[in-house]
């Protein structure tokens, strides 16, 4: 099974330069935070993506990080690099389709990306549980 | 960068001598005969190829020639020893035993047989990947018919107790059924003393060519069979079709070769095995898979926590290796072996198999592991796994439930 050159280029790239592609941890009780965690290790993948809104509520930076095999960590930096600048509304309309078809990820590998646009909206869920506190 | 090739458990190079001679059983002025032809020489020079052929397979194993029936491959020959001896043996019982852990070779003919009203007991390894007597002497019955157990496991390298099971079967006079498709030129094998009453061989595993096995069926007691390939009664009418000449005189010539190099071949990986062992162990949370006293050292199966089998792989570019990753397989089901020694799931989704053999180098187990030691690191620093485990979080007590997908 052979990768597409754009999943080899993010795997190779986001191990040889995490930083770079947003690989990280914010404290999760900042209230400006928002996380979501998605999968198992028993499932063999898991996600965990973090967005710092500013006090606009757009999305100002991005970390995550995620056990699973190189199509989910590559769909992962594509996802994070797609949030950046966005609002919530706009962040949900990113549907794991469109990182799979960007990726020209097969089949069999389609459910790496739902791993990602089942964080986002999982984050989501922390932010409006933190905004109406 | 260099190729490093790690995954002699899959499949090894052809020897060069057997690739060599393999080239004169093709050609017009090669012996390129019907060994079945008794009318010409064409023929008899190629009966007297597998003839020789028949005689080095035997001898690796400590059989005699007539009991070598030539298949093509350790499949064909499992299939014919389980489906054989169950169709044969059926008015006596329909029970059979087998363990959880073996081939799909030896676990897809017996769910096959299922449908035919077989009663199949699928044993659990226990926790060092091994199959011993006392659990065969568990699940036999007055029905049972026949024991199927590997030599060596495939993803392990670990030895089930064989003359143990098979003392036990031939005392309950069961059929005993052994594939050894990973033993040969592993271990001593002497069918002499040991009692088994069919044994599935492979020439692809021991240096020899694709597409050529051979099923052992034991003459004394005799172990009999139904054939399963009907058309001309060749192989004493357990397997008809035409012998592929070349491919068995590569085999006899493969397994002649396994038997002059036995001790080199066993010394060799041993060292290559410790090595890279010793260099793994530097690292943290990471699990052996399969118990270092009973196993191969051809063989080496361990599980990196936290990092996930086929991004393993992946990271490690220019080395073969395989995993018991989910993600590695077609079915996305992570190893069935690794999961029947009751470990967690995730471990057999972080595990890697290194396999040896002849044209592995210390060099070459050095690069590996100064790129393994590497990319293990980063990879951890990628996984939320990681994180959690480093912040004290007790991750066999952690409740995944609400983050499922």
């Amino acid at each position: 099974m052979a990768y597409s050159e754009e999943v080899t280029k993010r795997f190779k790239g986001v191990l040889s330069n995490p930083k770079k592609f947003n690989v990280g941890k914010f404290d999760p009780t900042d209230p400006k935070v928002a996380t979501g965690m998605t999968g198992a290790p028993a499932c063999g993948d898991v996600m965990r993506l973090q967005l710092k809104l500013d006090d606009n509520d757009r999305i100002e930076d991005v970390m995550f990080k995620t056990y699973g095999c190189g199509s989910a960590i590559a769909s992962s930096t594509m996802f994070v690099e797609m949030l950046k600048g966005k609002t919530m509304e706009e962040a949900r309309q990113i549907k794991d389709k469109d990182i799979a078809a960007a990726l020209d990820l097969p089949p069999i590998k389609i459910h790496c990306s739902v791993l990602a646009e089942d964080s986002i909206k999982k984050a989501i869920k922390d932010w409006e549980g933190k905004s109406s506190e | 960068m260099k190729r490093i090739y790690l995954d002699y458990a899959s499949t090894t190079p052809c020897d060069p001598n057997v690739a060599e001679l393999m080239a004169k059983f093709l050609t017009f002025d090669g012996e390129f005969g019907n060994p079945a032809s008794r009318s010409h020489s064409f023929g008899w020079e190629a009966d007297q190829a597998i003839d020789t052929a028949r005689q080095q397979v035997a001898d690796l194993i400590g059989a005699d020639p007539r009991e070598i029936v030539f298949t093509s491959g350790a499949t064909e020959a499992d299939n014919l020893a389980i489906k054989g001896t169950a169709q044969f043996y059926e008015t006596n019982g329909k029970h059979i035993v087998t363990s959880k852990i073996e081939h799909k070779a030896v676990l897809d003919p017996c769910r096959e047989l299922e449908r035919d009203g077989f009663e199949i007991t699928y044993l659990e390894p226990n926790e060092d990947g091994i199959i011993t007597a006392d659990m065969i002497a568990e699940a036999i019955r007055e029905d049972t018919i026949l024991v199927s157990i590997m030599f060596i496991n495939n993803e392990l390298g670990t030895l089930n107790d064989i003359e143990g099971i098979g003392k036990l079967c031939f005392d309950k006079k069961i059929m005993f059924h052994v594939d050894a498709a990973q033993a040969t030129g592993k271990v001593e094998i002497n069918l002499a003393e040991l009692p088994v009453h069919l044994m599935s061989l492979s020439a692809h595993k021991t240096y020899g060519p694709k597409g050529v096995g051979a099923l052992y069926i034991r003459r004394k007691p005799r172990a009999r069979i139904r054939a399963q390939m009907h058309g001309g009664g060749h192989e004493r009418g357990n397997r008809s079709g035409t012998l592929p000449t070349h491919q068995i005189v590569g085999m006899g010539e493969a397994y002649r070769i396994a038997q002059e190099r036995f001790e080199q071949d066993k010394a060799h990986v041993g060292i290559l095995h410790d090595r890279l062992l010793e260099r793994v162990k530097e690292v943290e949370e990471v699990y052996l898979n399969g118990s270092l006293d009973h196993k191969v050292k051809n063989i080496l199966n361990i599980s990196f926590n936290f990092i996930e089998g086929e991004s393993l792989i992946m990271a490690l570019e220019n080395v073969a290796v395989s995993s018991g990753s989910a993600c590695t397989s077609a079915t996305l089901e992570p190893s069935y072996v690794l999961r029947a020694l009751g470990r967690a799931d995730e471990l057999a989704h972080s595990s890697i198999r290194f396999s040896f053999g002849r044209q592995t180098t210390l060099e070459d187990i050095d690069q590996t592991a100064d790129t393994l030691l590497d990319v293990v690191e980063k990879l951890r620093e990628l996984s939320p796994l990681w994180d959690m485990y480093q912040d004290g979080v007790d991750m066999d007590a952690f409740d995944w439930d609400e983050y499922m997908h």
